[in-house]
Protein backbone atom coordinates (compact mmCIF):
# COMPACT_ATOMS: atom_id res chain seq x y z
CA UNK A 1 0.00 0.00 0.00
CA UNK A 2 2.48 2.98 1.34
CA UNK A 3 5.08 1.27 -1.43
CA UNK A 4 2.38 2.34 -4.19
CA UNK A 5 1.58 5.15 -2.99
CA UNK A 6 5.44 5.66 -3.16
CA UNK A 7 5.25 4.51 -6.80
CA UNK A 8 2.87 6.86 -7.85
CA UNK A 9 5.00 9.99 -5.97
CA UNK A 10 8.33 9.12 -7.68
CA UNK A 11 5.90 9.15 -10.86
CA UNK A 12 4.94 12.48 -10.88
CA UNK A 13 8.04 13.69 -10.09
CA UNK A 14 9.51 12.11 -13.10
CA UNK A 15 6.91 13.86 -15.08
CA UNK A 16 7.35 17.41 -14.19
CA UNK A 17 10.96 17.21 -14.37
CA UNK A 18 10.38 15.91 -18.25
CA UNK A 19 8.49 19.04 -18.67
CA UNK A 20 10.60 21.08 -17.19
CA UNK A 21 14.02 20.12 -19.38
CA UNK A 22 10.86 20.22 -22.26
CA UNK A 23 10.43 23.69 -21.43
CA UNK A 24 14.06 24.64 -21.17
CA UNK A 25 14.42 23.74 -24.86
CA UNK A 26 11.48 25.06 -26.61
CA UNK A 27 10.66 28.73 -24.84
CA UNK A 28 11.83 31.81 -26.50
CA UNK A 29 13.52 33.55 -24.26
CA UNK A 30 15.92 33.19 -20.66
CA UNK A 31 13.03 34.68 -18.48
CA UNK A 32 10.09 32.04 -19.61
CA UNK A 33 13.04 29.29 -19.84
CA UNK A 34 13.33 30.39 -16.01
CA UNK A 35 9.89 29.98 -15.12
CA UNK A 36 9.65 26.16 -16.44
CA UNK A 37 13.35 25.88 -14.97
CA UNK A 38 12.43 27.05 -11.33
CA UNK A 39 9.06 25.78 -11.00
CA UNK A 40 8.85 22.61 -12.53
CA UNK A 41 12.02 21.17 -11.32
CA UNK A 42 11.22 22.15 -7.98
CA UNK A 43 7.58 20.76 -8.43
CA UNK A 44 9.06 17.63 -9.14
CA UNK A 45 11.74 16.91 -6.84
CA UNK A 46 9.85 18.00 -4.20
CA UNK A 47 7.91 15.26 -5.04
CA UNK A 48 10.83 12.44 -5.70
CA UNK A 49 11.68 13.42 -2.15
CA UNK A 50 8.49 12.52 -0.82
CA UNK A 51 7.96 9.54 -2.20
CA UNK A 52 11.40 8.63 -0.95
CA UNK A 53 10.08 9.59 2.46
CA UNK A 54 7.45 7.28 2.02
CA UNK A 55 9.30 4.31 1.00
CA UNK A 56 11.42 4.89 3.96
CA UNK A 57 8.54 5.40 6.66
CA UNK A 58 7.21 1.98 5.47
CA UNK A 59 10.52 0.55 5.75
CA UNK A 60 10.96 1.88 9.23
CA UNK A 61 8.00 0.74 10.38
CA UNK A 62 8.30 -2.71 8.61
CA UNK A 63 12.07 -3.33 10.02
CA UNK A 64 12.51 -1.10 12.62
CA UNK A 65 15.83 -0.25 11.16
CA UNK A 66 17.51 3.47 12.78
CA UNK A 67 18.75 3.99 9.18
CA UNK A 68 15.74 4.52 7.29
CA UNK A 69 14.98 7.50 10.05
CA UNK A 70 18.43 9.16 9.10
CA UNK A 71 17.22 9.03 5.55
CA UNK A 72 13.77 10.09 6.27
CA UNK A 73 14.88 13.61 8.35
CA UNK A 74 18.16 14.19 5.93
CA UNK A 75 15.78 13.98 2.87
CA UNK A 76 13.37 16.55 4.50
CA UNK A 77 16.44 18.68 4.97
CA UNK A 78 17.73 18.57 1.72
CA UNK A 79 14.49 19.15 0.77
CA UNK A 80 14.17 22.69 2.51
CA UNK A 81 17.39 23.94 1.63
CA UNK A 82 16.37 22.87 -2.40
CA UNK A 83 13.52 25.10 -2.02
CA UNK A 84 15.10 27.99 -0.68
CA UNK A 85 18.33 28.14 -2.72
CA UNK A 86 16.44 27.36 -5.95
CA UNK A 87 13.62 30.38 -5.92
CA UNK A 88 16.54 32.78 -4.66
CA UNK A 89 19.06 31.55 -7.33
CA UNK A 90 16.70 32.17 -10.10
CA UNK A 91 15.89 35.54 -8.93
CA UNK A 92 19.72 36.44 -9.31
CA UNK A 93 19.93 34.70 -12.47
CA UNK A 94 16.65 37.00 -13.71
CA UNK A 95 18.38 39.96 -11.94
CA UNK A 96 21.78 39.49 -13.94
CA UNK A 97 20.18 38.97 -17.36
CA UNK A 98 18.16 42.18 -17.46
CA UNK A 99 21.04 44.26 -16.11
CA UNK A 100 23.20 42.70 -18.58
CA UNK A 101 21.04 44.18 -21.47
CA UNK A 102 18.65 41.37 -22.31
CA UNK A 103 15.22 42.25 -22.53
CA UNK A 104 12.06 39.95 -22.65
CA UNK A 105 12.28 38.63 -26.19
CA UNK A 106 8.28 38.72 -26.55
CA UNK A 107 7.09 40.94 -24.18
CA UNK A 108 3.46 42.98 -24.33
CA UNK A 109 5.03 45.07 -21.03
CA UNK A 110 8.06 46.28 -19.56
CA UNK A 111 7.86 48.49 -16.86
CA UNK A 112 11.56 47.60 -15.42
CA UNK A 113 13.58 48.90 -18.52
CA UNK A 114 10.89 52.19 -18.56
CA UNK A 115 11.92 52.72 -14.98
CA UNK A 116 15.84 52.21 -16.36
CA UNK A 117 15.68 54.76 -19.13
CA UNK A 118 13.92 57.42 -17.33
CA UNK A 119 17.05 57.02 -14.46
CA UNK B 1 10.26 -1.49 -5.34
CA UNK B 2 14.37 -1.64 -6.37
CA UNK B 3 13.74 -1.66 -9.96
CA UNK B 4 11.41 1.08 -9.99
CA UNK B 5 14.08 3.33 -8.04
CA UNK B 6 16.75 1.86 -10.99
CA UNK B 7 14.34 3.46 -13.65
CA UNK B 8 13.92 6.32 -11.40
CA UNK B 9 17.78 7.14 -11.82
CA UNK B 10 18.19 6.21 -15.57
CA UNK B 11 15.43 8.71 -16.39
CA UNK B 12 16.74 11.63 -14.35
CA UNK B 13 19.75 10.44 -16.32
CA UNK B 14 18.56 10.82 -19.40
CA UNK B 15 17.33 14.10 -18.50
CA UNK B 16 20.57 15.45 -17.39
CA UNK B 17 21.41 15.00 -21.07
CA UNK B 18 18.77 16.92 -22.70
CA UNK B 19 19.61 19.96 -20.15
CA UNK B 20 23.19 19.64 -21.00
CA UNK B 21 22.08 20.41 -24.55
CA UNK B 22 20.68 23.60 -23.82
CA UNK B 23 23.75 24.33 -21.85
CA UNK B 24 25.63 23.91 -25.25
CA UNK B 25 23.57 25.26 -27.41
CA UNK B 26 22.19 28.20 -25.45
CA UNK B 27 23.13 31.63 -27.49
CA UNK B 28 23.87 33.32 -24.08
CA UNK B 29 25.71 33.14 -20.80
CA UNK B 30 22.21 33.39 -18.79
CA UNK B 31 20.80 30.94 -20.94
CA UNK B 32 23.38 28.25 -20.27
CA UNK B 33 23.33 29.53 -16.08
CA UNK B 34 19.46 28.39 -16.31
CA UNK B 35 20.72 24.94 -17.77
CA UNK B 36 23.28 24.53 -15.45
CA UNK B 37 20.74 25.21 -12.51
CA UNK B 38 18.60 22.62 -13.86
CA UNK B 39 21.53 20.10 -13.73
CA UNK B 40 22.36 21.04 -10.61
CA UNK B 41 18.93 20.20 -9.18
CA UNK B 42 18.37 17.13 -11.08
CA UNK B 43 21.70 15.90 -9.94
CA UNK B 44 20.30 16.47 -6.06
CA UNK B 45 17.05 14.58 -7.31
CA UNK B 46 19.68 12.10 -8.24
CA UNK B 47 21.87 11.62 -5.22
CA UNK B 48 18.42 11.36 -2.85
CA UNK B 49 17.08 8.32 -4.96
CA UNK B 50 20.67 6.94 -5.17
CA UNK B 51 20.95 6.70 -1.18
CA UNK B 52 17.44 4.41 -1.27
CA UNK B 53 18.57 2.41 -3.99
CA UNK B 54 22.41 1.73 -2.52
CA UNK B 55 21.34 1.83 0.90
CA UNK B 56 23.85 4.08 1.80
CA UNK B 57 22.75 6.89 4.39
CA UNK B 58 25.40 8.93 3.63
CA UNK B 59 24.74 10.07 -0.15
CA UNK B 60 21.88 12.57 0.91
CA UNK B 61 24.16 14.55 3.53
CA UNK B 62 26.45 15.02 -0.04
CA UNK B 63 23.08 16.11 -1.40
CA UNK B 64 22.96 18.77 0.97
CA UNK B 65 26.36 19.98 0.83
CA UNK B 66 25.57 19.72 -2.96
CA UNK B 67 22.40 21.92 -2.89
CA UNK B 68 24.29 24.44 -1.15
CA UNK B 69 27.23 24.68 -2.80
CA UNK B 70 25.66 24.62 -6.41
CA UNK B 71 23.39 27.79 -5.10
CA UNK B 72 26.58 29.71 -3.97
CA UNK B 73 28.34 28.75 -7.64
CA UNK B 74 24.76 30.32 -9.30
CA UNK B 75 25.05 33.48 -7.09
CA UNK B 76 28.63 33.97 -8.24
CA UNK B 77 28.01 33.40 -11.84
CA UNK B 78 25.35 35.40 -12.02
CA UNK B 79 26.86 38.25 -9.94
CA UNK B 80 30.02 38.40 -12.64
CA UNK B 81 27.26 38.41 -15.54
CA UNK B 82 25.44 41.16 -14.06
CA UNK B 83 28.43 43.47 -13.34
CA UNK B 84 28.37 43.25 -9.72
CA UNK B 85 32.12 41.58 -9.14
CA UNK C 1 24.19 38.12 24.50
CA UNK C 2 20.54 37.86 23.20
CA UNK C 3 20.78 37.60 19.99
CA UNK C 4 23.93 35.12 20.52
CA UNK C 5 22.00 32.87 22.68
CA UNK C 6 19.22 32.70 19.46
CA UNK C 7 21.96 31.92 16.82
CA UNK C 8 23.35 28.88 19.52
CA UNK C 9 19.63 27.92 19.77
CA UNK C 10 19.12 27.65 16.54
CA UNK C 11 22.86 26.05 15.42
CA UNK C 12 22.04 23.38 17.86
CA UNK C 13 18.47 22.63 16.80
CA UNK C 14 19.99 22.44 13.24
CA UNK C 15 22.32 19.94 14.51
CA UNK C 16 20.06 17.62 16.51
CA UNK C 17 17.94 17.21 13.41
CA UNK C 18 20.73 15.99 11.23
CA UNK C 19 22.10 13.64 13.90
CA UNK C 20 18.96 11.67 15.22
CA UNK C 21 18.85 8.46 15.58
CA UNK C 22 22.49 7.58 16.99
CA UNK C 23 21.85 6.28 20.29
CA UNK C 24 20.02 6.11 23.38
CA UNK C 25 19.06 9.34 25.13
CA UNK C 26 15.96 9.84 23.65
CA UNK C 27 17.56 9.63 19.81
CA UNK C 28 20.87 10.82 20.38
CA UNK C 29 24.07 9.46 21.65
CA UNK C 30 26.04 11.50 24.54
CA UNK C 31 29.11 12.07 23.01
CA UNK C 32 27.13 13.95 19.35
CA UNK C 33 24.92 15.78 22.36
CA UNK C 34 28.35 17.00 23.73
CA UNK C 35 30.31 17.69 20.64
CA UNK C 36 27.07 19.59 19.59
CA UNK C 37 26.88 22.12 22.09
CA UNK C 38 30.21 22.87 22.08
CA UNK C 39 30.42 23.24 17.93
CA UNK C 40 27.09 25.31 18.40
CA UNK C 41 28.26 27.75 20.83
CA UNK C 42 31.74 28.17 18.69
CA UNK C 43 29.35 29.02 15.32
CA UNK C 44 27.10 31.69 17.83
CA UNK C 45 30.43 32.86 18.93
CA UNK C 46 30.95 33.46 15.09
CA UNK C 47 28.29 34.57 13.65
CA UNK C 48 25.74 36.20 15.74
CA UNK C 49 26.20 39.58 13.95
CA UNK C 50 25.16 38.21 10.52
CA UNK C 51 22.11 35.99 11.95
CA UNK C 52 20.31 38.25 14.37
CA UNK C 53 20.82 42.03 12.52
CA UNK C 54 18.81 44.44 14.33
CA UNK C 55 18.39 42.34 17.72
CA UNK C 56 14.60 42.40 17.33
CA UNK C 57 13.50 38.75 18.81
CA UNK C 58 9.80 38.62 16.83
CA UNK C 59 10.89 35.42 15.00
CA UNK C 60 11.46 33.90 18.49
CA UNK C 61 7.36 33.80 19.03
CA UNK C 62 6.45 30.46 18.71
CA UNK C 63 3.63 30.95 16.98
CA UNK C 64 4.92 32.59 13.82
CA UNK C 65 7.34 29.74 14.30
CA UNK C 66 4.38 26.81 13.83
CA UNK C 67 2.62 29.21 11.66
CA UNK C 68 5.73 28.88 8.63
CA UNK C 69 5.60 25.40 8.22
CA UNK C 70 1.72 25.43 8.23
CA UNK C 71 1.96 28.09 5.96
CA UNK C 72 4.36 25.95 3.60
CA UNK C 73 2.48 23.05 3.54
CA UNK C 74 -1.06 24.10 3.01
CA UNK C 75 -1.97 27.62 1.07
CA UNK C 76 1.76 27.62 -0.46
CA UNK C 77 1.85 24.34 -1.84
CA UNK C 78 -1.79 24.61 -3.65
CA UNK C 79 -0.39 27.57 -5.39
CA UNK C 80 2.44 25.50 -6.45
CA UNK C 81 0.32 23.12 -7.84
CA UNK C 82 -1.89 25.13 -9.69
CA UNK C 83 1.27 27.12 -11.35
CA UNK C 84 2.33 24.03 -11.73
CA UNK C 85 -0.16 22.90 -13.84
CA UNK C 86 -0.68 26.28 -15.50
CA UNK C 87 3.37 26.33 -17.09
CA UNK C 88 3.01 22.99 -18.02
CA UNK C 89 0.16 23.62 -20.24
CA UNK C 90 1.79 26.54 -21.55
CA UNK C 91 5.23 24.11 -22.51
CA UNK C 92 2.90 21.79 -24.29
CA UNK C 93 0.75 24.38 -26.34
CA UNK C 94 3.63 27.01 -26.72
CA UNK C 95 0.82 29.93 -25.81
CA UNK C 96 2.95 32.66 -24.21
CA UNK C 97 2.66 36.27 -23.73
CA UNK C 98 5.55 37.47 -21.36
CA UNK C 99 6.00 41.16 -19.72
CA UNK C 100 7.60 42.71 -16.72
CA UNK C 101 4.73 44.44 -14.66
CA UNK C 102 5.19 46.84 -11.24
CA UNK C 103 3.96 45.44 -7.89
CA UNK C 104 3.61 47.27 -4.62
CA UNK C 105 4.16 44.77 -2.06
CA UNK C 106 3.22 46.77 0.83
CA UNK C 107 5.93 44.89 3.53
CA UNK C 108 7.55 46.27 6.09
CA UNK C 109 10.90 44.09 6.74
CA UNK C 110 13.54 42.40 4.53
CA UNK C 111 12.34 38.92 5.97
CA UNK C 112 8.73 39.58 4.66
CA UNK C 113 10.54 40.69 1.40
CA UNK C 114 12.31 37.88 1.18
CA UNK C 115 9.22 35.23 1.76
CA UNK C 116 7.31 37.23 -0.81
CA UNK C 117 9.52 37.30 -3.41
CA UNK C 118 10.29 33.76 -2.99
CA UNK C 119 6.79 32.77 -2.99
CA UNK C 120 6.06 34.70 -5.83
CA UNK C 121 8.65 33.12 -8.17
CA UNK C 122 7.70 29.25 -6.57
CA UNK C 123 4.08 30.11 -7.27
CA UNK C 124 1.51 31.66 -10.06
CA UNK C 125 3.11 32.12 -13.23
CA UNK C 126 5.34 34.99 -11.79
CA UNK C 127 9.34 35.51 -11.04
CA UNK C 128 10.73 38.54 -9.08
CA UNK C 129 13.31 40.37 -11.63
CA UNK C 130 14.49 43.20 -9.35
CA UNK C 131 13.77 45.00 -6.12
CA UNK C 132 13.49 48.51 -5.26
CA UNK C 133 14.65 48.85 -1.91
CA UNK C 134 13.44 52.22 -0.73
CA UNK C 135 9.97 52.12 -1.96
CA UNK C 136 9.84 47.77 -1.74
CA UNK C 137 8.52 47.01 -4.36
CA UNK C 138 9.06 44.00 -7.07
CA UNK C 139 9.58 43.86 -10.76
CA UNK C 140 7.87 40.77 -11.47
CA UNK C 141 8.04 38.92 -14.73
CA UNK C 142 4.42 36.98 -15.11
CA UNK C 143 4.59 34.46 -18.16
CA UNK C 144 1.11 35.32 -19.17
CA UNK C 145 0.16 39.27 -18.54
CA UNK C 146 -3.71 39.45 -18.44
CA UNK C 147 -5.24 42.83 -19.87
CA UNK C 148 -6.91 44.45 -16.74
CA UNK C 149 -3.18 43.78 -15.50
CA UNK C 150 -1.42 45.32 -18.97
CA UNK C 151 -2.60 48.74 -18.58
CA UNK C 152 -2.15 49.56 -15.04
CA UNK C 153 1.33 51.64 -13.57
CA UNK C 154 1.35 49.63 -10.15
CA UNK C 155 -0.14 46.19 -9.45
CA UNK C 156 -1.07 45.42 -5.49
CA UNK C 157 0.58 41.75 -4.88
CA UNK C 158 -3.02 40.58 -3.68
CA UNK C 159 -4.14 40.01 -7.33
CA UNK C 160 -0.67 37.75 -8.98
CA UNK C 161 -2.79 34.97 -6.58
CA UNK C 162 -6.25 33.08 -7.27
CA UNK C 163 -6.75 31.12 -3.98
CA UNK C 164 -5.28 32.24 -1.19
CA UNK C 165 -4.40 35.73 0.22
CA UNK C 166 -0.61 35.08 0.10
CA UNK C 167 0.89 38.33 1.46
CA UNK C 168 -1.95 38.28 4.48
CA UNK C 169 -0.27 35.16 5.95
CA UNK C 170 3.21 36.32 4.51
CA UNK C 171 2.38 39.61 6.93
CA UNK C 172 1.20 37.66 9.53
CA UNK C 173 4.06 35.42 9.68
CA UNK C 174 7.28 37.82 9.41
CA UNK C 175 5.66 41.45 10.78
Amino acid sequence: MIETAAMICLGIGILFNTLGVIGILRFPDVYTRLHAETKMTTFGTIFLALGVILYAGGMLAGTGDNQYLTIAIHTAIALIALAFTNATGSHAIARAAHRSGQLPDPSVVDRLAEVKSND
Amino acid sequence: MNDIFFIAIAALGLLILFAALRLAIGPTAPDRVVALDTINTLIVGAMILLAVYLKQTIFVDVAIVYALLSFLGTIAISKYIGGEL
Amino acid sequence: MIRFLATTIATFVAYLFLTAGSGTIILWSESELIIGLILAIIVGIASYRIFCRTGSLRMANPIRLILLPVYAIIPLFIEMARANIDVAIRVITGNVKPGIVRVNTGMKTDLGMLLLANSITLTPGTLSVDVDDTTRELYVHLINVPDELREKNVVEARELFSFFNIPGWIRRIAE
